[in-house]
């Protein structure tokens, strides 16, 4: 078992603006993205940020199903966001909590203005996003890695949707919170961003900021979605990179 | 089916008014419609209260009992928020377990009362580990026209204003009653504000019809000293980064202006 109970400590940032994991208020972590991992699905991807480990499938479009779901102009676009019970300190009950229903809500509300729903009348396209690993940012992480599902799948889209929280820790603006830093800090603001369409498409906060903190914050969020989305179209050319390689050969 | 076409007709109406300034009830952008606010109006709730947002009508009823705190903070009593989004109140809601809407708009109006500490919750400890009192705060939409969230806010700071609890004593680890009620510790004045956007413009406390055709909301909830405490955007929309901080910036004056409404009653 990987050890992720740390208690929380002292101090989450040293003077020097360093934080726990080494890294400074702007940075992100490390993330690792890979495109179309999953044979069944019609489109896929995977994320690692930090410790958050999360997979994102895609279905559709389909025909909708319950048939009185079927929306006569465009597509109906829905999202799960799901917690393994392994995923998290303490077993999570499988059964769908309240804090999941909100954020399946919200999170399919980021990714719909990415989507031509216009383009597939009395259809659904089902995006599921299993987190395996959380260790805060799970939403945004999940976000990053549903929109390449969607793109994977070849539906229609704007742009990609990328996603990254900010806030405040022992009075400084952070970028991309951890779990730690989230629970012990004074706020925490995911947004979600679309870079074609210059446009935040998720936007939730809590804790307490003043107006021009959450200027400030709500920049800083925008410009680490800015870095996110750079290594998200990486992801999405390495897939077809890797056919060519195939096709070559 | 006929909805839909319905508010595509509506949209073009409404989002035209808008451009101008206007609204289809007459409103400015960043006007509310009439508040009407009445407290204590279920005796045996400990404490509650009737919103009417235009017509749009919410209430709020607290109860107050023990139990055990959280594991992770022994030391505190516990706050639970549920909205009941019930089916006399629209055509749209149905019997039945919660769904994304009602649990969104609890969950909302939650964050608002929870992040800005609005409950002493410290206060609340009977015994650290074992006994605390839990504050239930109960929402029940009774008519929707549009703009849950702000009615539903403002109906549970309103309750929870008058939410009383029998005086007790711990001896020994047991409570005992004495004569006479205490208030519930409420220390902050939460305010959320909702905005919708319809094209590039942004109004204050959208009416359904107004919700049915916009793009999406955000709602901004501000704490009495103008901190904001929380944030939800809703709706399949988005908004650029400007609209966000005009955006707060309204919020913060409405959000006085409404707070009047509960400071002086």
């Amino acid at each position: 078992m990987l050890n992720m109970s740390q208690k929380k400590p002292e101090k989450m940032i040293e003077d020097n603006g360093v934080r726990l994991d080494g890294r400074g208020p702007k940075d992100l972590r490390p993330i690792k993205i890979e495109v179309d991992v999953l044979s069944n699905a019609d489109g896929s991807a995977y994320i690692e940020q930090g410790k958050n480990k999360i997979l994102a499938a895609v279905y559709g479009p389909n025909e909708a199903h319950p048939k009185h779901l079927a929306i006569p102009d465009r597509a109906l676009l829905r999202c799960r966001y799901h917690m393994a019970p392994f995923s998290v300190e303490e077993r999570k009950s499988p059964a769908p909590s309240r804090r999941e229903v909100e954020l399946s809500k919200v999170i399919t509300e980021a990714l719909e203005p990415a989507v031509f729903v216009e383009y597939y009348p009395r259809t659904s396209i089902d995006t599921f996003i299993e987190v395996l690993q959380a260790d805060g940012g799970t939403r945004c992480a999940a976000i990053t890695v549903a929109s390449l599902a969607l793109a994977d799948a070849g539906i229609p889209m704007r742009g990609l949707v990328a996603a990254c929280a900010a806030g405040k820790v022992e009075g400084r603006l952070v970028l991309d919170l951890t779990d730690i830093e989230d629970k012990g800090g004074e706020a925490d603001l995911p947004l979600a961003w679309m870079p074609n369409l210059n446009a935040i498409t998720l936007l939730q906060m809590d804790g307490s900021l003043t107006t021009d903190e959450f200027e400030q914050v709500v920049n800083m969020a925008v410009e680490g979605c800015k870095q996110v989305y750079g290594l998200q179209k990486e992801a999405l050319k390495a897939k077809y990179v890797a056919v060519k390689g195939e096709v070559e050969e | 089916m006929k909805s839909q076409i319905m508010i595509r007709v509506k949209r073009k109406r409404i989002a035209q008014l808008v451009s101008l300034g206007k609204r289809l009830d007459g409103r400015g952008p960043t006007d509310y419609r009439e508040i009407q606010l009445e407290m204590g109006v279920v005796g045996r709730a400990e404490g509650s209260a009737r919103v009417r947002l235009g017509k749009t009508e919410v209430m709020v009823g607290t109860k107050i009992e023990l139990g055990e705190p959280f594991s992770d903070v022994p030391d505190q009593g516990v706050l639970t928020v549920n909205a009941e989004l019930v089916p006399l109140a629209s055509p749209t809601f149905e019997p039945g377990p919660p769904n994304e809407h009602s649990i969104e708009l609890a969950r909302v109006v939650d964050r608002g009362i929870r992040e800005s500490k609005t409950i002493a919750l410290e206060e609340l400890c009977v015994e650290p580990g074992k006994k605390v009192f839990i504050v239930f705060i109960d929402v029940y939409v009774l008519n929707h026209d549009g703009n849950l969230i702000d009615a539903s806010t403002l109906a549970a700071l309103a309750a929870l204003l008058n939410t009383k609890m029998s005086n007790y004593e711990v001896k020994e680890g047991e409570i005992e009653l004495k004569p006479g009620y205490i208030l519930l510790p409420v220390k902050n004045y939460p305010i959320a504000v909702t905005l919708a956007k319809i094209n590039d413009n942004l109004i204050v406390d959208p009416w359904l019809e107004e919700e049915q055709v916009m793009d999406a909301r955000i709602t901004i909830t501000t704490e009495k000293d103008g901190k904001i405490c929380a944030v939800q955007k809703g709706g399949s929309g988005c908004f650029t980064t400007q609209q966000v901080l005009e955006a707060a910036k309204i919020a913060k004056e409405k959000a006085e202006e409404l707070r009047k409404l509960l400071v002086k009653g």
